[in-house]
């Protein structure tokens, strides 16, 4: 057992952190963060896409990097220390390693090429005003009508359904039996007739959330990924993959770092708040479990190259690495005391006196979400509980 | 040993709550808050014929001279309704500092308007070097010949762009951090050399960083000992923020306990499942830690407010603590509900926040705490 770096490994990194830095210019980081969001992401992944580094998880005659396990570590954590966002979610780590699981080779010969070169946007029809984590009690249904089904329903929290090409949706295609078992999975066009996207203004007073409403929209039949009515296998092993990349140990190691920083400068006193020992103990307790869990992220990672798909065991990341998320976010805030509430404004951070607050807020604020999103925290303590506990 | 409110107390609790009711609805509240000024001069006005804003001052002043308890009952119904207007900016801050620092000349110039909901005032103290070292103090006084005028900059002055005037903290001599050499001073805000920078807060409140620049200042209370009031005012006012945040948790509370009983997932109503009683049990046991604490703080205080100082920095840190508690087992239990800017649960929650970092963050209250309590 060990984690030594082999020096095809220290290669490797050079290679990482040389092409971050050629590419990943202060100037596209700039328009990231401004407005264009949608446009600057897809020409980073696209860059990604050239390199050929844009689907590490995915197998590699998919598409994939083939890369051991170290490597995606290196390469995660390069990639935070650069401060990369993470690519888009709903194609990459959702939809796609589903398409490749359970669709068929005209899905896959479709689809894949399109979601690995970032020409499509996904995103994802689960949740219902209903149907939150009792995500089988969902209502919309879809009813064959010849070779098409007609979609009547909506769907909520749909994160960036504003910008989207495709909707990969669950919906009920039959009453009888269990409830599990009337779910098909369908991938639907957003520019289909009887598609309405409504935006949600969320707590952080951004829009990425919204309402999406079908009325009798149509979606050819050969959409179906997986079996009629067996869409609820794929949604779990979708759930499962999301979960894997929620728990983003690189982005909490780089709040944890842009703290340090900022609790640096800060000054009670005449004294640096990182030098108070009261701060110094909150800071390790979050800093140690971190540790641990970015371990708990590489025996993952270890398991999924030898065994293939994330089991269970995915929920134990998505549990602590959202509840670390959450705790390194609110010790953000406290680092920028009063200027923790501070909403967008003209004033430049000069006038304002401060740098990080309104981003500290920001996050704090939509990282409430992430114990409730993709199966919330207490629906995946009940997954461990059953099928890896045991307990029924 | 007495814990009931009196029934003048009562009284004065069930006007706010009424007000609440009757004219202060979500809504309302959420297009006070959007409007250009951010806040309801009709709002005030009413507060001002309901008595609200004479009550801690003085009756030979015009005041009502309540006590620290009837602030709090205040305070705590401004919390329930999550009010936005600047009762704790005004009359809290600014009408206590200059009731406590003011001459019988100035107190009489000052405090009507104040009571009468004429004027709106702040307490202008940080700094954007100061963190929540109120000594920490750079912005300077000049005497010319008993006319003083201040230049320096104060920084996130709750309600900076609606007051009219502005006690602000300025040193007349000493270095930065010294105790001694700090004075206080009315500053009209709408004077010669002030200018204002003004920015929204999460949770509705208007913010403004102040710059002074040789602005005409008159000096209240005595040059150079300002500290002895300000620790006064701010240990009254911590109190007071103490008590809006108990409001707060108590109405997150109830609010997530109705949603659980009518909200139903796998065929059952979500208040069904232990896992999530057990939580509720967790919150409502940190309002009701809170609210003892707070009561601690009060009684100390009625005896002889300093007495108060070990308990309210003891108030600060459980607040801290028990507010996050209630606020994110509020939102989570709203599920994605809880998440959206249209439900009440997050404004809740951002107010909370900022009453954790304003008179000093938990960090700094238990740092206090300890080294006043603990030694080898």
């Amino acid at each position: 057992m060990d984690i030594a770096f082999s020096a095809e490994d220290l290669a490797f990194r050079e290679e990482v952190r040389s092409f971050f830095a050629e590419h990943f210019t202060p100037e596209l980081q700039g328009r990231l963060r401004s407005n264009g969001f949608k446009n600057t992401i897809v020409e980073w992944q696209k860059k990604l896409h050239e390199k050929g580094w844009i689907a590490p998880n995915w197998p590699v005659e998919f598409g994939g990097t083939g890369w051991t396990p170290t490597q995606k570590y290196i390469y995660e954590t390069e990639r935070s220390e650069a401060g990369i966002p993470g690519t888009v979610p709903f194609g990459l780590s959702m939809v796609g390693p589903v398409i490749y699981q359970f669709g068929n080779q005209e899905q896959k010969d479709y689809f894949l090429p399109r979601i690995l070169s970032s020409d499509d946007w996904w995103c994802q029809g689960y949740s219902e005003p209903g149907a939150g984590s009792d995500l089988a009690a969902l209502k919309t249904k879809a009813e064959l009508d010849g070779d098409d089904y007609i979609i009547n329903g909506a769907k909520i929290w749909t994160t960036y359904a504003q910008y989207a090409d495709w909707i990969f949706v669950l919906v009920r295609t039959s009453n009888e039996g269990k409830k599990q078992e009337g779910i098909t999975f369908l991938l639907c066009d957003m520019k289909s007739e009887g598609i309405k996207v409504n935006p949600i203004i969320s707590i952080d007073n951004e829009h990425s959330l919204n309402e999406v409403e079908f009325n009798n929209v149509r979606v050819p039949a050969k959409n179906v990924v997986g079996e009629v009515n067996g869409g609820w296998t794929v949604a779990k092993a979708l759930l499962a993959h999301e979960r894997t990349s929620i728990a983003d140990v690189a982005q909490s190691k780089r709040t944890i770092r842009q703290i340090k920083d900022a609790a640096a400068k800060e000054i009670n006193g005449g004294k640096a708040l990182l030098d108070d020992p009261g701060f110094q103990g909150r800071l390790a307790d979050i800093e140690i479990e971190l540790m641990a869990l970015e371990f708990t992220e590489l025996r993952t990672l270890a398991a999924m190259a030898a065994g293939g798909f994330p089991g269970p065991e995915s929920s134990l990341l998505k549990i602590k690495g959202t509840e670390l998320q959450q705790a390194t976010q609110e010790l953000r805030m406290e680092v920028a005391a009063h200027y923790q509430g501070v909403l967008p404004t003209d004033l430049d951070s000069e006038q304002l006196g401060h740098d990080f607050g309104s981003e500290a807020r920001r996050n704090f604020m939509y990282g409430r979400a992430s114990t409730i999103y993709g199966g919330s925290n207490e629906v995946q303590k009940n997954i461990i509980a059953k099928f890896v506990l045991g307990l029924e | 040993m007495n814990f009931d409110f009196t029934e003048e107390q009562q009284m004065i609790r069930d006007s706010i709550a009424r007000f609440v009711q009757d004219d202060y609805d979500w809504d309302t509240r959420k297009a006070i808050v959007e409007s250009d000024k951010g806040m309801s001069d009709a709002a005030w006005q009413q507060f001002a014929e309901l008595g609200w804003l004479s009550i801690p001052f003085a009756e030979e002043d015009g005041g009502f001279g309540g006590s620290i308890v009837d602030t709090s009952v205040i305070m705590e119904e401004i919390g329930k309704g999550l009010i936005v207007e600047p009762y704790l900016a005004t009359v809290v801050l600014y009408g206590n500092l200059i009731a406590k620092a003011g001459n019988e000349a100035q107190r009489a110039a000052l405090l009507p308007e104040v009571i009468d909901g004429s004027a709106l005032g702040t307490f202008a103290y940080v700094e954007r070097q100061s963190r929540f070292e109120i000594t920490d103090c750079k912005t300077t006084a000049q005497n010319n010949g008993g006319a003083y005028t201040l230049s320096g900059e104060k920084v996130v002055v709750s309600n900076g762009t609606n007051a009219d005037k502005a006690v602000v903290l300025a040193r007349t001599s000493g270095e930065q951090f010294d105790r001694d050499g700090l004075s206080l001073f009315v500053v009209d805000l709408n004077g010669a050399g002030v200018e204002r920078f003004g920015y929204p807060m999460m949770d509705g409140q208007r913010c403004a960083n102040l710059t002074f620049n040789n602005a005409p200042a008159e000096l209240i209370g005595e040059e150079g000992s300002a500290m002895g009031v300000v620790e006064a005012v701010v240990r009254e006012a911590t109190i007071a923020v103490a008590a809006e945040a108990v409001g707060c948790m108590g109405t997150l509370n109830a609010k997530t306990l109705e949603y659980t009983k009518q909200r139903e997932q796998f065929g059952v109503r979500i208040s069904t499942f232990q896992a999530l009683k057990h939580r509720m049990v967790d919150t409502m046991m940190a309002f009701e830690q809170a609210k003892s604490l707070l009561f601690k703080a009060m009684c100390e205080f009625n005896e002889a407010p300093e007495k108060a100082d070990l308990t309210i920095h003891a108030l600060k840190v459980l607040i801290d603590r028990n507010a996050k508690l209630v606020y994110g087992e509020a939102i989570q239990l709203h599920g994605g509900m809880g998440i959206t800017d249209e439900l009440d649960i997050g404004h809740y929650a951002k107010r909370l926040m900022m009453i954790n970092s304003t008179f000093g963050d938990a960090t700094y209250h238990r740092n206090h705490y300890a080294s006043k309590t603990y030694s080898a």
